[in-house]
């Protein structure tokens, strides 16, 4: 019996199925643990009150949702085990959080008229509401139906001029601002070129005067508007009696998660999501969503792409195809094979000292002449980004769009040429997209390696904070030049970089599970094209 | 040795076996003079002299490794693709040497179509594989390419079996279907001279029988010069038949007269299955 085992190689195949198993279980282990660690940052958790007593008999009370507990290492359990809690108030008590020791707890209280405000500075206020004025009248009093009305309303308004506002400094003001930045640039050029003619300098300021009337009549509207956003406020009062009063324009959303449903707190939690997914950061990236580093990471990815493919596919067109097979060739491919092995951050180096001072000086000098000394082009930004990240996975398309160019049948190939095509009509009409599927894998590690790399880009172009999208609407649209944020970053900008580490801790999980969910789409599109090809392109099943 | 003995020795390797005294009614398409082949240091073929007949089929026969399949691929350059492989001789393709530099290798191709041992149909529908050759010389009218298409698949007895999926995939045809497309391909484009390496060795019997009927139809509009191993395939489709052994061109004669009256001891060896 054991010695049939054996012999029949069974022991293998147990053996293999094993290591597929433990490597299926730490990659879905993995994913799990980032998922839930992640998404149930969302989750509106019940705000508890705690009675403590301390050593010296004083009775204090705190507020918050329960984060973790912990037992300081090498103490007694009994005795310094502490719990976690979030107790917001930043303004009043200068942390987000505290640490209570269990045996000091005296009691462990709900309150249904917990309210919770998500504030868009100092964090979120827990506690009481006491009166909100809307408009200069007061509604007193936290339970009547009058308040909460109104409140709501109130949140409705702070809203909307909050977007206004935003929209008024980010699309219009910043769009001025970018014609007089043009402007200025324009006037200096012809300064440099000689040809500042009194004509010409009078037109550029006649048009800057007209710009300056345009953010004239924005400002006063936007004084307006925060004048508006003054009328409003609410009074809250925290647990232990401090009244603060809280300006309407401030509060994102108010809820009392203490009396909230199953139904209402999953309604809040895909709300939280949906912010997280498409709101700009606030707070040193602690609070508010991760859009502009979403839209960076995918942004860098495809132009990377783009750079890269056709790029790697004539290399390997040119090596496989046209190259005399020799020493020469072998030298090229061990020097291919080498480049997919050299470390990141080495091409992060080459980049910046390469693209962005040498290229991108350079463009800068010939280009740019009237923006020095302030640089364009030669400086780190997401089109150095891309170049380096191509760079760096220029190996694996060469090595997979070669691979691909050798299974091709040399029947095919005789088959084309023998109906009077040459080399180059061969190439292009049946053994390039018969190799497509190649090229599409090669296109899938690349990705692969790209979505994921941080460390050369922290030194070609990443940036904790971007102001602005590279893509907007100011002419040429595109801005490649700009800085921007990336998803692998800001992970370590927020758990790593961020002053309140233990609010950050579950945004850390969030964003890594949302950049695994951006890689494998990205790689989900690419393999859906490639058996498209595949299936177009089968080759001969002889 | 006598000298007389040397002298019939050389003359064995040379081409006393060929009686192109044979050919003297037909008109000449292809003319071999002189042809010596090389891979690197190794000599594949030994001093060919051949003429091949307009319309009408030229059978190749000799064991394996013989050189019929190499001398064939010099008809119409494809050696010129193995880089070791080196050519010298001419052949005259209607009296202008085929190795001369200036030739332009596409349009001899085009000229001179070549149909290979297992189906080699592109990966694309039915319809542009025999569109290929004429979308390469830049014909894309498709009224142009339907009626080409037709006439090819008709050509090579298969319009009606795939009138009705032109447009499918032709790697999902059968063997003998696929070899048909290949040659309905290679007539497209109406090429003079039509060689076959080996057309029918993949298939089926029921299948190589459509071939070489299909053979025999092409005849009249092609010259066609076939390499084959089976040499009742060579005495069924062929006029005339080349012997060749050991990159030697031994004996060519008419079909009737290399398979019942051979002049050479080693074609009769052949023929007769001594060896091969």
């Amino acid at each position: 019996m054991k010695d049939k085992f054996f012999k029949s190689g069974e022991h293998w195949v147990w053996f293999n199925a094993g290591a597929i198993a433990i490597s299926l279980v730490m990659v879905v282990g993995l994913i799990l643990l980032i998922a839930v660690r992640g998404l149930s940052h969302f989750w509106p958790a019940d705000v508890v009150v705690f009675e403590t007593q301390g050593v010296d008999g004083q009775t204090q009370f705190a507020m918050g949702e329960i984060y973790g507990e912990e037992v300081p290492k090498g103490q007694d359990p009994e005795v310094a085990k502490q719990i976690l809690l979030k107790t917001g108030n930043r303004d009043l008590y200068g942390l987000d959080f505290r640490w209570l020791k269990i045996k000091e707890i005296v009691a462990q209280t709900r309150r249904d008229d917990v309210m919770v405000l998500e504030r868009r500075e100092w964090g979120n206020f827990y506690g009481f509401l006491k009166s909100v004025n809307v408009d200069g009248s007061e509604f007193a009093n936290s339970d009547s139906a009058e308040a909460n009305q109104q409140l709501e309303l109130l949140i409705d308004r702070a809203n909307e001029l909050h977007e206004q506002v935003k929209e008024i400094e980010k699309d219009d003001i910043g769009s001025i601002n970018y014609d007089i930045e043009q402007l200025r640039l324009e006037r200096r050029r012809l300064q440099l070129e000689d040809a500042d003619t009194p004509e010409a300098i009078a037109e550029i300021r006649e048009q800057e005067t007209k710009l300056n009337a345009e953010f004239e009549v924005l400002q006063a509207k936007m004084n307006e508007l925060y004048r508006d956003a003054k009328r409003d406020s609410v009074v809250m009062e925290s647990i232990d009696g401090k009244t603060v009063t809280i300006n309407g324009m401030d509060i994102v959303m108010a809820f009392q998660p203490n009396q909230m449903g199953l139904f209402s707190k999953i309604g809040h939690y895909f709300k939280k999501a949906a912010e997280f997914i498409w709101d700009e950061p606030r707070e040193a990236n602690t609070e508010g969503g991760v859009f502009p580093a979403i839209f960076g990471t995918v942004m860098m990815v495809i132009l990377m792409s783009i750079m890269v493919t056709p790029f790697g596919v004539v290399a390997a067109v040119y090596l496989h195809e046209y190259a005399k097979q020799g020493f020469v060739t072998r030298l090229i491919r061990i020097a291919v094979n080498n480049l997919a092995g050299v470390p990141s951050i080495v091409y992060g180096v080459f980049g910046l000292g390469f693209f962005v001072y040498f290229l991108g000086g350079s463009i800068d000098e010939l280009f740019y002449p009237e923006a020095k000394p302030a640089p364009t082009f030669g400086t780190s930004g997401l089109l150095w980004a891309s170049i380096t990240l191509a760079l760096l996975t220029l190996p694996v398309v060469i090595v997979s769009t070669e691979e691909g160019l050798s299974r091709i049948p040399k029947s095919i190939r005789e088959g084309s040429l023998a109906l009077g095509a040459t080399k180059i009509e061969t190439l292009w009409r049946t053994v390039l997209p018969m190799a497509s599927p190649a090229m599409m894998t090669g296109l899938i590690l690349a990705i692969a390696r790209a979505a994921g790399e941080v460390a050369p880009l922290m030194l070609v172009g990443v940036v904790k904070l971007a102001p602005t999208l590279p893509v907007d609407g100011n002419f040429p649209f595109v801005h490649l030049e700009r800085k921007f944020m990336h998803l692998g970053f800001h992970i370590y900008d927020v758990g790593f970089q961020s002053p309140n580490v233990e609010a950050a801790r579950p945004l850390v999980y969030a964003t890594a599970f949302l950049l695994v969910l951006v890689i494998i789409l990205l790689n989900i599109t690419a393999i859906k094209i490639r058996n498209r090809l595949r299936e177009k392109y089968k080759s001969l099943e002889h | 040795m006598t000298a007389e003995a040397q002298l019939d020795l050389s003359q064995e390797t040379s081409n006393d076996g060929l009686n192109l005294a044979a050919l003297k009614d037909e008109k000449i398409c292809l003319e071999v003079e002189d042809l010596n082949l090389f891979y690197g240091e190794k000599q594949a073929l030994h001093n060919i002299n051949l003429q091949i007949p307009e319309k009408k089929v030229t059978a190749f026969i000799g064991p394996s490794g013989c050189g019929k399949s190499t001398l064939l691929r010099c008809f119409n350059r494809m050696n010129d693709l193995v880089d070791i492989a080196r050519v010298e001789g001419a052949i005259k393709l209607n009296g202008s040497n085929i190795y001369e530099k200036d030739v332009n290798v596409a349009d001899l191709r085009r000229n001179v179509g070549m149909v290979f041992q297992k189906p080699n149909p592109f990966p694309k529908s039915i319809y542009e594989n025999v569109a290929y050759g004429l979308r390469l010389q830049g014909i894309n009218k498709r009224s142009v390419l339907d009626e080409v298409v037709e006439w090819a698949l008709k050509g090579a007895a298969l319009w009606d079996e795939v009138k009705d999926r032109l447009d499918d995939n032709a790697l999902g045809m059968s063997g003998g279907q696929q070899q048909r497309l290949v040659i309905a391909r290679s007539i497209a484009v109406q090429p003079e001279v039509l060689l076959l390496d080996e057309p029918a060795s993949a298939l089926d019997p029921i299948s190589t029988l459509k071939i070489e009927e299909l053979i025999h139809d092409l005849k009249d509009q092609y010259t066609i010069v076939i390499v084959t191993h089976n040499m009742q395939q060579a005495a069924r489709v062929s006029d005339y038949t080349a012997f060749m052994y050991m990159g030697d061109m031994v004996e060519f004669d008419t079909t009737d007269t290399i398979f019942t009256n051979p002049s050479k001891k080693k074609t009769e060896d052949y023929i007769t299955g001594r060896y091969g």
